[in-house]
């Protein structure tokens, strides 16, 4: 269906060195200054992007008033069981149960408050609740992998849910996923707007994986892994994890630089 | 660059959506931001088209409006909504061809000197970042020709900004990713 996502001849050695050579191309490019905090979106070793990027630069807009506020979620729209992925059906889900909890700022360090926090995963065996996902492992009737949070006054959220197992993917021969959670936020301003993965530490995957490798800068990466932390952690009952996440947009409207004509 | 504390918060890096979002992000109602009976409701719907021209299944399309006096609506519950309000936002995904659909109001202007227009935004396996984009109506082609960025867009890219009326209350508006018409998108200085 998807010729260009599946290359399963292309081996894991051939993305390797792809990835170090591109990787290799942006640290030169950038000449030791600031390398990008967000991936490329024509990185190659993903395969998917080859199609699916804009050649063209992308046009440096003004963000007029609804670019600069977000919809108004609020706790109407979220019922406080869909922060626990765990007691969604009948019985209890396979795995290990994990909590997640962090806080979602600005770039001035500021709570982003009462926002939309969506949130879905595999199982603890790598497998989606999705009709398309066709990895031979098993689907747990005890668990969707859906979850919804609305933001805490001080930017919280705490998560119940299952660690997801690493699944394959077909991008190239012997393609797996680290193992990761998706979340999707809201800020304060729709120019906010973030779609990303939380990852978890030590995972011998990260080093393979042409999508977490998509971020070049290896502190930009490691903002995606959740810290354990031993405090959020439930006796007899859960492993805890801390990602804290912050949301950048433009603080102030943006000026036309006066050469811009002439650009 | 400013000295204060520029390291102190980092942004978060984007990922993909990847392709087995279709169980969690969209929703019942999602693409009717305004109830398709309301006398005021238009349709936005178009394709997601990539590099090849075909259609993009695994990608969903966001929109974010203001009203129809050019205010961003603060109306509470944006998924759980009753069939009379309007709070603006609404999501789409694509089905198999690639093609969205929206029903919603066309906005008022926001600012003096500016032309009406639906914030767009666009997610799928592959996008490794969302994609910014905005569509304007074909028939305001008056508040178009004084618009500050379509007037700054090259002539030969205008039209992807301009969601083309091909029916009563009816918008086409395809999003194209890559190549012969590609969409202009925007950047908001997130580009870091």
């Amino acid at each position: 269906m998807h010729p260009v996502a599946n290359q399963p001849d292309l081996t894991q050695g051939e993305i390797d060195d792809e990835i170090a050579e591109r990787t290799a191309a942006e640290r030169e490019a950038a000449a030791g200054g600031a390398l990008p905090s967000h991936p490329r979106r024509d990185f190659r070793p993903y395969r998917s992007t080859t199609l699916r990027h804009p050649t063209h630069e992308l046009v440096r807009a003004d963000p007029e008033e609804i670019e600069l506020v977000s919809p108004a979620f609020g706790h109407t729209d979220v019922a406080p069981e869909e922060a626990d992925m765990t007691i969604q059906h009948s019985g209890e889900p396979q795995g290990e149960r994990i909590i997640v909890t962090g806080r979602i700022l600005d770039g001035d360090g500021r709570p982003v408050r009462n926002q939309l926090v969506e949130i879905w995963q595999a199982n603890a065996a790598g497998r989606y609740v999705h009709k398309r996902d066709q990895h031979p492992a098993p689907l747990d009737p005890n668990f969707t992998g859906v979850g919804r949070i609305i933001t805490g006054d001080d930017g919280s959220y705490r998560l119940t849910t299952i660690k997801p197992g690493p699944y394959p993917w077909k991008n190239h021969r012997n393609a797996w996923r680290p193992a990761h959670i998706h979340f999707s936020f809201f800020g304060s301003a729709f120019t906010q707007r973030l779609i990303t993965q939380m990852y978890f530490p030590g995972d011998p995957l990260f080093g393979l994986d042409p999508i977490y490798q998509s971020i070049v800068d290896p502190a930009a990466r490691d903002r995606l892994v959740a810290g354990y932390d031993h405090d959020v952690s439930e006796p007899e009952w859960a492993l805890g994890y801390r990602w804290d996440v912050v949301l950048t947009g433009p603080k102030s409207t943006w000026m036309e630089p006066e050469d811009a004509d002439h650009a | 660059m400013p000295e204060q504390s520029e390291h102190e918060y980092l942004q978060t890096p984007s990922q993909t959506v990847g392709p087995f979002f279709g169980y969690a992000l969209p929703y019942a109602g999602g693409p009717d931001v305004r109830a398709p009976w309301q006398p005021d409701a238009v349709r936005l719907h178009g394709r997601v088209l990539d590099g090849a021209g075909e259609g993009v299944p695994d990608a969903f399309v966001e929109i974010w409006g203001a009203d129809a006096t050019g205010r961003p609506s603060t109306e509470l519950g944006s998924f759980d909504r009753d069939q009379h309000g309007f709070a603006g936002f609404g999501r789409s995904a694509a089905d198999r061809a690639g093609n969205y659909s929206f029903t919603t109001i066309k906005p008022g202007a926001m600012r003096e000197g500016s032309a009406p227009y639906l914030l767009v935004a666009v997610f799928g396996r592959g996008i490794l970042q969302h994609l910014f984009t905005r569509a304007y109506f074909g028939d305001e082609a008056e508040a178009n020709a004084s618009d500050p960025l379509l007037g700054r867009i090259d002539e030969g890219r205008r039209d992807t900004l301009i969601a083309v009326p091909d029916a009563e209350r009816s918008y086409r508006f395809d999003i194209v990713l890559q190549g012969e018409g590609e969409t202009v998108f925007l950047d908001y200085g997130t580009e870091i």
